[in-house]
């Protein structure tokens, strides 16, 4: 095991490296450019392709034209590419192809502050794209959890034929911290699903055991139809309710029936809490060290770590909520994540914690309003 | 003949979508016959085919082809394409586009597309109009004529996409229309044999919207008209200069030499390869390498 100082995003371009990603996309863009960077000089060592695009449409575009062709394919941009790439994280979810985009988030809107942080993308992340879809997105506190997420970010797009976005905050990107490499073997590494039945009955949008058909890529001899329209189980356009309908309900429970596996997140002193912080990202960071010094004031304080906030792990914060007397939501941003604490536990058990100005939130503000409750 | 012995037949998913969406009179159809006997005639396993389209009424044609088949997004196609060239170097990559679809929403794409000279063929059919929205003015329509959203007559100048794509890179550009179909097969058979970024400017019309409001008759006068103000590229080079302007010229454009993105990108690979191999992140895990 190798011990080494390393870069937030470039544990990102690690890990992807690890899952087995053999293609990246992207276009230059701060705080994110980094992982093109490292993705440059490393893809071609293992054959793998780097190619800089003309935008960000155009990246997630060829991210999705590789995956189509076989190879795991990611993008990494920033606020205002992320807003550029909504189209195709929509193509993806309705093509179903696996694909990782790592957003690291800026303070937005707009140009906004291209090296402060901001969660601000929590909601475009899950709404971004016009239309109903499901989404999976990850959100690492730490450099070891900017790679093992990214990592998961990947088995989780082949298992589920699904895009999957990693979102980042800058200081988790920009920061330098220890990180133990861990032995490759040990690295748990998904391929999606491939087929050997004879291709005049592959069936590329069928319904299968687990919801997720299999995925052999174009040119290996199963010639089948790709398309953004809804489409019937063989990938051709339909307007057919009886065709539409399972569809829609297919794709929705192929991943809300695998919460268990999808759904990451740590508990820590939830036992007699009577107060637990409910964070993700760098914000957690703040919470634990809140709760640190809390505790040694004997307040009963708890936290709940997220590090998948879509899905949102809806019974897991009712659970708190029945624990809990209040519940503070701490996150850089005029509260986006806060809606959902507060549609499950009620509004008058959530204390929000928000700033917006490409300034941390530190201990102390958590402490305020803990002490203010 | 009986429809099984036609030569598109083989390459047609027959069972499941016919009739096809386009009006009846349409030129897609047959730029959809050139494509399948250009593939025909170079004797392309169907596995090693894809077509990828953007959205139109051209954005329609891969699903009725027996291909790998990506109907994508409005104006991405090519990027898309990009991805799936680099990912299965082995696939013939088919991109088929209409004039808004490659060269307003897709512009971007297209132009750099040629620069990078990425092994794909192009085939933009260029109705000068959007079909499929209703007859909106395309960045291909001419200076005056009647649009839907150009009721008073057009003002903007019109894209010449065959020197577009020229100067943006391409190494083999050629234009013909949809009366000439059986010209038409053939440079797509020469774009598709051709490894680099390769165009096929297919000019077709829209009976339906552009011919109705610019008072162009039937799709049959339209396709004489395509007949009568087209000229061969030899032809052509015996006319004055402000008789040829007002002709479409058929014929290859443009055909040079140069390496393809794959070929350069596979040097790269050498290259980095040859600084410090993969084999040794493999073993070492990713701490071992910097």
């Amino acid at each position: 095991m190798t011990v080494r100082l390393m870069q937030g995003n470039e544990a990102v371009g690690w890990g992807a490296i690890a899952a087995g990603c053999r293609f990246y996309a992207g276009y230059p863009i701060t705080p994110s450019t980094e992982i093109a960077e490292m993705l440059s000089r490393e893809l071609p060592k293992l054959g793998g392709i780097f190619i800089q695009m003309e935008d960000e449409i155009a990246s997630l575009a060829a991210c999705i034209g590789a995956s189509v062709g076989g190879l795991k394919a990611m993008t990494a941009t920033s606020g205002p590419g992320f807003s550029l790439m909504q189209e195709h994280i929509g193509y993806a979810a309705m093509a179903e192809v696996p694909c990782v985009v790592v957003n690291v988030q800026r303070l937005g809107p707009s140009t906004g502050q291209p090296t402060s942080p901001s969660q601000g993308d929590v909601m475009q992340a899950r709404w971004g794209t016009h239309g109903d879809h499901p989404i999976i997105v990850l959100y690492p506190t730490s450099v070891p959890e900017a790679f093992d997420l990214t990592v998961t970010a990947f088995n989780m797009a082949e298992k589920y034929r699904t895009p999957v976005i990693l979102l980042m905050d800058e200081v988790v990107g920009h920061m330098r911290e220890r990180f133990e490499s861990p032995p490759l073997e040990e690295i748990q590494v998904i391929d999606r699903m491939g087929t050997d039945v004879p291709p005049e009955w592959y069936k590329p949008f069928g319904d299968t055991i687990g919801d997720v058909p299999p995925m052999p890529s174009f040119g290996s001899g199963y010639r089948y139809h790709i398309t953004g329209l809804y489409h019937d189980p063989m990938g051709y356009p339909t307007q057919r309710l009886d065709e539409i309908n399972p569809w829609i309900e297919r794709v929705h429970r192929k991943i809300n029936s695998h919460l268990e596996d999808i759904l990451l997140y740590k508990e820590e002193n939830l036992e007699e809490a009577n107060t637990v912080i409910v964070a993700y990202g760098a914000t957690a960071r703040s919470a634990r060290h809140a709760m640190k010094l809390a505790r040694q004031h004997r307040h009963h304080v708890g936290l709940v770590t997220l590090y998948t906030i879509w899905p949102f792990p809806e019974e897991l914060i009712q659970r708190v909520g029945r624990i809990a007397r209040r519940i503070i939501v701490p996150e850089m941003n005029l509260g986006q994540l806060a809606y959902e604490v507060e549609r499950l536990v009620g509004r008058h058990k959530v204390i929000r914690v928000n700033r917006a100005d490409g300034e941390m939130i530190s201990p102390q503000m958590i402490l305020d309003a803990l002490e203010g409750a | 003949m009986a429809k099984s012995e036609h030569t598109a037949y083989a390459y047609l998913r027959t069972t499941k979508k016919f009739p096809n969406i386009w009006c009846a009179g349409c030129g897609i159809g047959i730029v959809m016959g050139a494509l399948i006997r250009a593939i025909d005639r170079i004797g392309l396993d169907k596995d090693d085919v894809a077509v990828v389209s953007g959205i139109g009424c051209s954005g329609r044609m891969p699903v009725y082809l027996d291909f790998n088949t990506m109907h994508t997004t409005h104006g991405r196609a090519l990027a898309f394409a990009t991805g799936l060239k680099l990912a299965q170097p082995k696939l013939h990559v088919i991109v088929v586009m209409g004039d808004g679809d490659a060269l307003a929403i897709g512009g971007n794409h297209f132009i750099h597309a040629a620069r990078r000279n990425i092994d794909l063929t192009a085939i933009v059919i260029n109705n000068a109009i959007y079909g499929m929205t209703g007859g909106q003015y395309s960045p291909t329509t001419p200076l005056e004529m009647r649009a839907a959203t150009a009721p008073y007559g057009h003002v903007e100048p019109p894209f010449p996409i065959c020197e577009l794509s020229i100067a943006a890179g391409a190494t083999f550009v050629a234009r013909s229309t949809v009366y000439h179909a059986i010209e038409l097969d053939k440079l797509i058979e020469k774009a598709i044999r051709k490894v680099g970024f390769s165009v096929v400017e297919a000019v077709s019309y829209c009976h339906t919207t552009y011919g109705r409001m610019n008072k162009m008759g039937s799709a049959v006068d339209m396709m004489r008209m395509l007949k009568e103000h087209s000229v061969s590229l030899a032809a052509a080079e015996k006319l004055m200069p402000e008789e040829r302007a007002m002709k479409i010229v058929r014929g290859v454009l443009h055909d040079v030499d140069k390496p393809d993105y794959m070929t350069l990108y596979n040097q790269v690979i050498e290259r980095a390869k040859a600084t410090i191999s993969g084999k040794e992140f493999l073993r070492a895990g990713p701490g071992g390498l910097e």
